[in-house]
């Protein structure tokens, strides 16, 4: 599978990043790639991880983010990595 | 890699500007599926359709969530029926039994639309094709998904004004029969001037008899993108203006080719083309007219319109055909009237007149559409109305159609509703003064001089 792009919105409170890579080292899922930042109280996260190793589809590793996300109160979308490079690489 | 303004940008266009693809359309020619039984047909018909598209829906919806972007419509298009049943299709009674099995078909497979219930007669008719034209009305009344065209004319044959006088009376007829519902079996019929082989979008969509056996066709949207990208230049020279909107086109085309080219591969199917419109919805800010507006028009149907559809017309194109390997289809700005709210309210401000949207026509992609008129305006006027249309389309070498629904019952001042996609629109006035001697006269308009090329 190509890489994904993970992104995480939401009210900042502790221990979103380490959930959501917890969560994501259990699906044997690769992060190559973080950054993360908070503009007026708003968390901010993109993360490019690597599934190829994962024994988990797209549908279920897009499920088990977004009810992490829906359990904390933030939004958490997955998307694979092929929508933005067409869009912004020529 | 890519960084994370590209991904905000993107999926702001997504969710904040309403960025989608507006329909995946499989083309599946059924020239295959004739036969000299009528009912033995529609069981081929059945039969292809549903193996064919089977997967068109779940696959749309696969591609949606991996790449988190909305795919709005999934579509199919046929070979014009009228090619298809000529060898048995013996009455109109027998074309209608083929738009219910289509109508079945499409729902069997979850698509929403299903395009070709259509005949091609721009230079003449032959029987099977009057046949199945007169069928129209009884079909689209019968049926919910089922969609038709028909195309009188085009810049190499001319227009056939016999098709046009007769498309007057069957779209007349259509309203009729569907009067219950605000004559909306008129939404669902086209009638075309140079209509594309492989267009995508409904109602005008139809499996050209060019095309191979199968292929997957896209085509792409984001009004709302367009008009965020052009608010942030108010006031600059038209320089920053069109290159502005070339850049948003090629964004918005490259999404649209993505999904294309992930489509074919999945369902096995080559992939045709891209088509590059703008098509509204009546979502608020889904809007072309509100495009316009941003450019600098108070109102859309302002002195300066026409320019303006122009330049978003064309540098949409410009932008676009870059970005896909193939672009085809209709590929610029739509202007319907009911799925556009901006053009609803520039109609409902006395600002935009159909005389002032047959200008644009001359400009934007397609032609008069989804405009809601008189229920009691003559089949004569509805005639004359496309006689005009097509004569732009064939003078200007460009496709134009028409898509009036003249609401029974209705006067102007009220208003028809057609639901979901298709929206709602004021009934706009119509000149009445009469076209009926003009388009009484029998045969053909001859084909301009510009079209003799060889």
């Amino acid at each position: 599978m190509d890489r994904i792009i993970i992104t995480v919105v939401g009210k900042d409170q502790k221990g979103i990043i380490a959930r959501v890579t917890t969560l994501l080292y259990e699906a044997d899922i690769n992060i190559l790639d973080i950054s993360q930042t908070i503009v007026a109280g708003f968390f901010n996260m993109m993360v490019v991880a690597d599934p190829s190793a994962s024994p988990l589809s797209f549908a279920e590793i897009d499920d088990r983010l977004t009810k992490l996300g829906e359990g904390m109160g933030l939004k958490i979308q997955t998307q694979r990595e092929a929508i933005f490079t067409a869009m912004h690489r020529v | 890699m890519i960084d994370r303004n590209e991904v905000l940008e993107t999926n702001r266009m997504i969710e904040h500007d309403l960025l989608d693809v507006r329909t995946i359309t499989m083309g599946i020619s059924l020239l295959d599926c004739a036969d000299n039984d009528v009912d033995r047909m529609c069981g081929k018909i059945w039969d292809k359709i549903t193996r064919r598209a089977g997967s068109l829906v779940k696959t749309g919806e696969d591609i949606s969530r991996e790449l988190g972007i909305n795919i709005v419509n999934k579509r199919i298009s046929v070979t014009p029926v009228s090619l298809v049943g000529a060898s048995c299709c013996r009455s109109a009674a027998d074309y209608v039994k083929v738009a219910e099995t289509l109508d079945k078909a499409a729902k069997a497979v979850g698509v929403n639309f299903i395009g070709g219930f259509s005949a091609l007669v721009n230079k003449g008719i032959t029987p099977s094709e009057r046949l199945l034209i007169e069928s129209i009305p009884e079909a689209l009344s019968k049926t919910d998904f089922v969609c038709s065209s028909v195309n009188v004319g085009s810049t190499r044959t001319g227009i056939d004004m016999d098709a046009v006088r007769l498309l007057g009376t069957i779209v007349k007829k259509t309203a009729e029969k569907t009067a219950d519902k605000d004559s909306i079996g008129c939404a669902k019929l086209v009638v075309f001037c140079n209509a594309p082989d492989d267009n995508p979008f409904m109602a005008g969509a139809f499996h050209g008899v060019t095309e191979g056996d199968t292929v997957i066709n896209v085509g792409v949207s984001g009004p709302g993108v367009v008009r965020s990208a052009v608010e942030n230049v108010k006031g600059q020279s038209f320089e920053v203006l069109c290159e502005t909107i070339k850049k948003t086109a090629f964004k918005v085309t490259r999404m649209g080719q993505l999904v294309a080219q992930e489509a074919a591969k999945r369902l096995n199917v080559p992939f045709g083309i891209v088509d590059l419109s703008l098509a509204p919805t009546p979502a608020v800010g889904d809007s072309v007219s509100d495009i316009l507006e941003a450019m600098g028009l108070e109102r859309t149907g302002a002195p300066g319109t026409t320019a303006a559809l122009a330049i978003l017309n064309d540098q949409v194109k410009k932008g676009g055909v870059m970005a896909s390997s193939y672009v085809g289809g209709l590929s610029g700005a739509f202007i319907p009237v009911s799925e556009d709210q901006g053009m609803i309210n520039a109609v409902n401000a006395g600002a935009l007149t159909i005389e002032k949207l047959e200008a644009m026509t001359c400009v934007c992609s397609v032609g008069l559409d989804m405009i809601a008129i008189p229920g009691d305006t003559a089949d004569t006027t509805i005639a004359g109305i496309i006689a005009d249309e097509a004569a732009i389309g064939m003078i200007n070498q460009k496709t134009t159609a028409v898509r009036v629904i003249p609401v029974i019952g209705k006067k102007v001042g009220e208003t028809a509703s057609f639901g979901g996609l298709l929206g709602y629109a004021p009934i706009m006035p119509v000149n009445t003064f009469s076209c009926a001697d003009f388009v009484n006269r029998t045969g053909r308009i001859p084909a301009p001089v510009h079209s003799f090329k060889n």
